[in-house]
């Protein structure tokens, strides 16, 4: 998989060039853009699963034929982050049933609706 | 437990041992994805029950997150750049870029209790709330995973240094590699969705 | 703290538990001493690292947990049998109520179905250990002393006394001070590591040991159920453990996560703990179900019909258990929608189910059945299982659910599933791979009488708890003062009664077949009918199970191997065999974490720290250790191979 004479593993570097533009992607549209906030969200969840994309193909050896090709890896990475999107979106979906949090009434109402509404769409974008 | 040894590849997969130990993490690392996005579940369902604490948005500060990140997104590079020169049978450039990796990982942690701590003093901690709570107890599972990581690879440093590369220390080291990428991928989404959503929202 | 402030006093019973804990706790000791054992304990079981030992240690310390539950059980039963009898005062019956859940689920069910996996995978599909056999007995020693920790609470310190499920906020640090829920979490806690270990063991054996030529559609049915367990187990686990976890850090650390000051949210711990119960359920029943089609199928003489739709109905199953959680608490409030969602899915199961059902009689179908006592156990099962499981689709309905919820409706629906499903396929798997562990069957004529009257019992016990849930008696009622009830309590103690009788003819059985069973000549115990790779070997099993790993490429291999009378063994093909060292770290590394929980339920943090320190420096000594076990001679082979064989 990873040539092994190579002095600089091209792979790796890119990998990270890539890691280090998507982090200032993401701050720069969590803090600087004036996007609409449901699109900072969507915007920002997709990049931080490509990036974990690039964790794992680029620098986790995720598919080498020595591992069977990634064939558990691979399939136990994607079960567990299929698992990962029900439980939180789930989580939301089923605890969001309309308490308010104390003193802070209809405020705290729109939080949690945020929350679900937008999360649900990151996930979806995500698979 | 069949002894069989190839003779080429990576020196990690060259026994069914090292093949079955590196699958058998990858099975773990999906355990932690799972126990990881349990904390996140419990972080979103609680965020905004800040009761009389700050909020995070009065607390969060991009600049010292942002240094945290390129922190680990660097370690994470460097220790790709350790299994590197493992694979090229360099020990010496393994111990190197491991060292650096170590570095970069104090330095992550460093800023972490220096942040936890800010944030204790400007009125938030574990037990003020339930979200700061959760906050501090999914950030601190990832700082913990972080801790136990540096004194695992001091532990590896010092086993290759009295062995050498072999099928056993080089799966090791793989191992470690792949947890340390793995924390990576963990705080990217620490990042995004505390950090980065608690600014927004 | 003085020592009357740690035991617990002031019950007659609880003094009695006491006396017979002291007494044991000296008897094991002197017996020890008197017969020179320590030494043969020491390195023959509590170092050993083999998996049929490990699952024998597994066995039996179930079958004493199911001992354990079922005196709760049968104290239950007698303060309900008759209104205001007394027997117990409430807070000792919330204590039993409240272990009886958690002792049965955790520490009898899945301990009792990991054994037998433990001694039956290997086996099956031709392996001589599991891939990380130090990894294996690390996890039975977390679950056994996570198991004695749970216990002591009976007397040291007071037992849990907030159901198995530990609901929040009474499960919480201001309703329920005291080291008794700490007990729960840090027991719980402990043995999960154990199970989550356990799942990622068996997987990696399952999936990189299987002998050469064996592809995963050629698995024995049991060993396909393990792989799916597991899978769900390495899912779900993690789960458990987080909200433990964050129970003991609301507890213990003053945080707010289910707590209902600082905007708190206790209905999160039930989401949570059901995301991990309701996979739990299937961690369960899926093995129970590998047992079954196992049994029905050597003792029906036919292969097991419809292999693949039950290996898929399994996986389905696997993955629709992630997806129900919600069902556990539709009277929460969560809204039509929510709750008609997860009805949806809860009802989709019953599809899958039904499938393996039809497949089970399918089996059955036109085949000349052997009434052997597993047989029995797995024949009961089908009629028994499916009054559990439609009474459970009824409760799947959440608007039907608002009337069933917390009534004894559901506490019969449970007990039908889990034992009719999981403890009748204990004693079933129990007998049937019995021959395989010790060497010798079981008494049938004994067997048969224990699963008659266990099967009696369990229905008089049970069904009439459904019409005592339909007239309205809530679960976890500890006074049954309302007329109509009277006779139908006092019908279900008898049966509980009856079921504690069969337990005893069981256990009785144990010891009679011991002393007086024929011992096995041939490995293919069970009158040649053998299908799987487990009946092809030696009885007993050598410590290396295969001396020559076989080739195996169809379903059912041992069939065509005894047609062609052929066996595993091929002396020409002998090579030294690669075996892992006893090791003692699993077993220190354990006690020093026991010791840390223990310090951490009376919140003593030098306890705590102290005994982590030392789980940690053993951690660190076994990372040192390069030891990577030793090779069996070819002479050595040879000499047991003959002796087993009698060439």
């Amino acid at each position: 998989m990873a040539k092994t004479d190579k002095k600089v593993p091209m792979n790796h570097v890119i990998g990270f060039a890539l890691s280090l533009i998507m982090t200032l992607l993401a701050a720069w549209a969590a803090i600087q853009s004036d996007l609409p906030v449901t699109w900072v969200i969507v915007f920002i969840m997709v990049l931080a699963l490509l990036q974990a994309g690039v964790q794992l193909f680029m620098f986790m050896h995720m598919t080498e034929k020595e591992s069977g090709g990634g064939a558990v890896p691979w399939n136990m990475m994607f079960h567990g982050f299929a698992l990962a999107a029900i439980l939180v979106a789930g989580s939301l979906f089923t605890m969001s049933f309309g308490f308010d949090h104390g003193d802070h009434g209809d405020h705290g109402g729109e939080h949690e609706e945020h929350m679900e509404m937008d999360d649900s769409e990151g996930d979806h974008s995500g698979h | 437990m069949a002894a069989e040894e190839l003779k080429t590849g990576p020196l990690e997969y060259r026994t069914q041992e090292g093949r079955m130990t590196i699958l058998g993490f990858w099975i773990f690392l999906a355990a932690e994805v799972v126990l990881f996005a349990t904390l996140f579940a419990t972080y979103a369902v609680l965020y905004g029950r800040t009761a009389d604490a700050p909020t995070p948005m009065e607390l969060f500060e991009p600049g010292i997150v942002l240094v945290m990140t390129f922190l680990l997104l660097t370690s994470s590079f460097t220790c790709g750049l350790a299994i590197h020169q493992m694979r090229r049978g360099n020990v010496k450039g393994l111990m190197t870029w491991m060292i650096v990796t170590l570095a970069l990982g104090f330095g992550f942690l460093g800023f972490e209790i220096y942040e936890f701590v800010h944030y204790v003093h400007e009125g938030a901690s574990l037990t003020s709330s339930a979200y700061w709570s959760g906050f501090f107890v999914l950030a601190g599972t990832h700082g913990l995973h972080v801790t136990l990581g540096t004194g695992w690879a001091i532990l590896l440093l010092i086993q290759i240094a009295r062995r050498g590369l072999t099928n056993v220390t080089s799966r090791k080291f793989f191992i470690i590699s792949l947890y340390w990428h793995f924390l990576d991928v963990i705080w990217i989404f620490i990042f995004t969705c505390v950090y980065l959503i608690g600014m927004v929202i | 703290m003085g020592i009357t402030d740690i035991l617990v006093t002031g019950e007659p019973i609880i003094y009695a538990a006491m006396v017979s804990i002291a007494l044991v706790s000296i008897a094991i000791p002197v017996l020890l001493t008197y017969f020179k054992k320590w030494g043969w304990l020491w390195r023959e079981w509590l170092t050993t690292v083999d998996h049929k030992k490990i699952g024998v240690m597994y066995i039996l310390s179930a079958l004493l947990m199911l001992f354990r539950g079922g005196m709760d059980a049968l104290m239950m039963r007698v303060q309900l049998a008759f209104p205001d009898l007394g027997f117990l005062d409430s807070q000792h019956y919330n204590e039993i109520f409240t272990t009886h859940g958690t002792v049965m689920i955790i520490f009898m069910a899945m301990p009792f179905l990991i054994g037998l996996m433990n001694i039956i995978v290997p086996l099956q599909i031709g392996a001589r250990d599991f891939a990380f056999p130090w990894l294996n007995a690390m996890s039975f020693w977390s679950f056994f002393i996570g198991a004695m920790l749970f216990n002591i609470s009976f007397v040291i310190g007071g037992s849990p006394d907030a159901g198995w499920t530990s609901y929040t906020p009474l499960s919480g640090a201001a309703l329920s001070p005291g080291p008794g829920q700490n007990f729960y979490l840090m027991g719980l806690q402990l043995s999960g590591i154990g199970t989550l270990a356990t799942g990622i063991n068996l997987m990696v054996t399952i999936l990189k040991m299987r002998a050469p030529g064996m592809k995963l559609f050629h698995m024995p049915i049991f060993t396909w159920s393990t792989l799916v367990t597991c899978f769900i187990i390495v899912f779900a686990f993690p789960i458990l453990t987080v909200a433990l976890a964050l129970l003991t850090i609301d507890r213990i650390f003053g945080a707010h996560f289910f707590t209902l000051t600082a905007e708190g949210l206790p209905m999160m711990w039930a989401n949570l703990f059901w995301m991990w119960g309701h996979p739990e359920v299937y961690i369960v029943i899926l093995p129970a179900f590998g047992i079954f089609s196992e049994i029905i199928a050597t003792f029906a003489k036919k292969r097991l019909f419809g292999y693949h739709a039950m290996v898929w109905s399994m996986i389905i199953i696997a993955l629709l258990s992630f997806l129900v959680w919600v069902h556990h608490f539709f009277t929460m409030g969560a809204g039509a929608f929510v709750n008609s969602v997860f009805s949806i899915s809860t009802m989709l199961i019953a599809v899958p189910t039904g499938v393996k059902i039809f497949n089970w009689l399918a089996t059955l179908y036109k085949s000349k059945i052997e009434f052997t006592v597993p047989m029995l156990w797995s024949l009961a099962f089908i009629p028994s299982f499916i009054l559990g499981g439609v009474t459970g689709v009824m409760l799947g309905m959440a608007a039907a659910d608002y009337q069933f919820h917390n009534s004894y409706f559901l506490v019969a629906h449970f007990h039908y599933v889990l034992i009719a499903g999981t403890v009748f396929a204990c004693f079933a798997g129990l007998v049937f791979w019995y021959p395989k562990m010790f060497g010798h069957k079981m008494n049938e004529r004994l067997g048969k009488w224990a699963f008659w009257i266990f099967f009696f019992g369990f229905h008089v016990c049970f069904f009439p708890q459904y019409f005592l849930g339909l007239d309205g008696m809530p679960r976890r009622l500890f006074i049954t003062n309302v007329v109509e009830w009277l006779p139908l309590n006092v019908i279900s103690t008898v049966g509980a009664f009856g079921m504690g009788l069969g337990f005893i003819v069981f256990v009785y059985n144990v010891y009679y077949s011991f002393r007086h069973a024929e011992r096995e000549k041939t490995g293919d115990s069970w009158n040649g009918n053998g299908r799987t790779l487990e009946w092809a070997t030696t009885t007993p099993v050598p410590f290396y199970n295969f001396a020559t790993v076989p080739y195996v490429d169809e379903i059912d291999p041992y069939v065509r191997m005894k047609e062609e009378g052929k066996t595993t063994y091929d002396e020409s093909q002998l090579k030294p065999i690669h075996m892992p060292s006893y090791k003692a770290t699993p077993i220190i590394m354990m006690a020093f974490l026991g010791l840390a929980s223990f310090g951490l339920v009376f919140e003593w943090m030098p306890v705590a720290i102290f005994g982590l320190i030392g789980g940690v420096a053993v951690m660190i000594l076994r990372s040192f250790d390069y030891d990577d076990g030793y090779y069996v001679s070819v002479e050595e082979i040879k000499r047991i191979e003959r002796k087993a064989r009698g060439l």
